[in-house]
């Protein structure tokens, strides 16, 4: 945290969100201050209400900022821009376009071409494992196929940045697993800098570099744990010791911001 | 199979043993003729004035002012759904005209239409169209504006112009209740020319019930109320083909559930 290193992908500075004017508003973002590295995977975990969406919105330029910055490779974010993928809860595919369809939206908007996009597309699918569904509508598909397909779509315009918020949180216990798996091996493969919004401990951990604790009232930041564990991780580390003083130390520091009340 | 085709044969006998009961019904009672004729004078008449060619003209001249009234009135609608739907300026100085329009039974504007426009093709078009407009209006508007937060946010976070959100979200987000709203703008469509036929017309279907009904020809007023339900049937069903078609990622419940908000439409 603090001062603003080479090779940073994102900077946020003193960053405040208020909603709300007048004497009493509602503070979502109290001084909000982190960097995330070129490549790094970063996991935000916090309770629901401690404003961690709120910054991802800002984040993604769907939200203006009431005070600070955000920056993305050094210029600020005060928009939406193109070099964002965001993957969101729900998959929020259109139903009216297919597999192919869906994932080539950014590049429909943003007129990249059909054409040149249609490998990139196809390696992709690949890649998350959905080889064969490129003519499927998304109704067809599985709650868990569907966010590997919206995380295509995230990622096939080539973005400086992935923003993840919660996105597995829908799927049951056992996909969410692995999906976190593949992600992190979709991770490997690519090396996107990654910013990813959970509630679950064990899945910032397990995923993140690096893990900021957000307590709510007002939204801040409690605490930062590099995470020190080798990749790739397979679900197993979550049974060893040094996975569980992690999450210890997760879960002491949303106690202490009256997260866990 | 075998089911549907055994339903469909039962459902034939129903309506034949109807049919068959109203024929003695009206012969052991005998009601004269001019009050309730029996089903074989009704198919009589039918044949008559099909063989004769009657029937044809008037079906086809009711159909050209309803299919050009659909046609004038569902373009209107969306034309002016769409800019309500976006502009939230538009929909503040249309709003008190929308409601009082919405309340008014539009075919009471009938008379005053064939005042304006005479007896010819014109005053039944332009009923046809009012009575056809408010639907997909009131459909367009609610359509284009049930777009999910989410999806909005997609586009936006895509960096997706207005315009772009509107062709590639809203508007097809909308084809549901756009096509629920069509559904029943064709079918207002026909009782609007139907209705300003009634008023004023040298010729079409409503006219022709009007000039049987002067000469206490209840059999032919059956016959052509045969016509124009079949003629309603076959409209409909041109609409839903084209919405299956189209909306084959829809689902089911989305379209029962949108019937609701076009009753707003009223005739």
């Amino acid at each position: 945290m603090g001062e603003a290193l080479n090779g940073d992908a994102i900077a946020v500075r003193h960053l405040w969100k208020r909603f709300g004017a007048g004497t009493d508003p509602l503070v979502a973002l109290q001084d909000i201050d982190f960097s995330v590295r070129d490549g790094e995977f970063v996991s935000i975990v916090g309770p629901s209400g401690c404003g961690k969406s709120t910054l991802l919105k800002i984040l993604a330029g769907l939200l203006p900022a009431s005070h600070g910055d955000a920056l993305l490779r050094g210029t600020p974010i005060d928009g939406p821009r193109r070099d964002i993928g965001v993957v969101f809860q729900s998959p929020v595919l259109f139903p009216w376009r297919s597999v192919f369809g869906n994932v080539l939206l950014p590049a429909d908007v943003q007129r990249l071409g059909r054409e040149p996009m249609r490998q990139r597309a196809f390696e992709l699918l690949d890649l998350v494992g959905l080889k064969g569904f490129e003519h499927r509508y998304p109704w067809q598909l599985s709650g868990g196929m569907q966010q590997r397909v919206a995380l295509v779509r995230a990622l096939i315009h080539d973005p400086a940045l992935l923003l993840m918020d919660e996105p597995f949180g829908a799927l049951d216990a056992l996909t969410r697993e692995t999906m976190n798996v593949e992600l992190q091996r979709i991770w490997l493969e690519r090396r996107k800098t990654v910013v990813f919004i959970t509630h679950s401990t064990s899945e910032a951990v397990f995923l993140g570099d690096r893990v900021l604790v957000m307590t709510p009232r007002p939204g801040r930041i409690q605490d930062v744990l590099e995470i020190g564990l080798p990749r790739p991780r397979s679900l197993e580390v979550m049974n060893t010791e040094a996975f569980g003083v992690y999450v210890q130390r997760i879960r002491r520091a949303l106690n202490a911001g009256g997260g866990l009340e | 199979m075998t089911s549907g085709l055994r339903g469909l044969a039962l459902r034939l006998l129903c309506v034949l043993a109807v049919l068959a009961v109203w024929e003695l019904l009206v012969r052991a009672l005998s009601i004269p003729a001019y009050i309730l004729p029996p089903p074989t004078a009704i198919l009589t008449a039918l044949y008559r004035g099909i063989v004769s060619t009657l029937y044809i003209e008037h079906i086809w001249i009711t159909l050209t002012e309803t299919l050009l009234g659909f046609m004038v009135g569902t373009a209107l609608a969306f034309a002016l759904g769409t800019v309500v739907a976006l502009s939230r300026r538009t929909e503040f100085f249309l709003y008190p005209f929308i409601v009082m329009f919405q309340a008014m039974p539009k075919v009471a504007l009938a008379p005053l239409i064939i005042v304006w426009f005479g007896l010819g093709l014109t005053s039944k078009v332009l009923n046809a169209a009012l009575v056809a407009f408010f639907p997909l209006m009131v459909n367009t508007i609610v359509g284009l504006r049930s777009a999910e937060e989410d999806r909005i946010n997609l586009m936006r976070s895509l960096a997706a112009t207005p315009l772009q959100i509107f062709w590639m979200l809203q508007l097809p987000n909308a084809l549901p209740y756009i096509f629920a709203g069509l559904e029943i703008a064709m079918i207002f469509a026909l009782i609007g020319a139907i209705v300003a036929e009634f008023v004023g017309a040298q010729a079409g279907l409503g006219m022709l019930i009007q000039s049987m009904n002067f000469s206490m020809d209840v059999a032919g007023q059956f016959s052509v109320l045969l016509i124009l339900s079949i003629l309603g049937l076959i409209l409909n069903s041109i609409i839903v083909g084209v919405r299956r078609r189209v909306l084959f990622w829809d689902e089911r419940e989305k379209a029962e559930a949108r019937q609701t908000a076009t009753t707003g439409g009223g005739i």
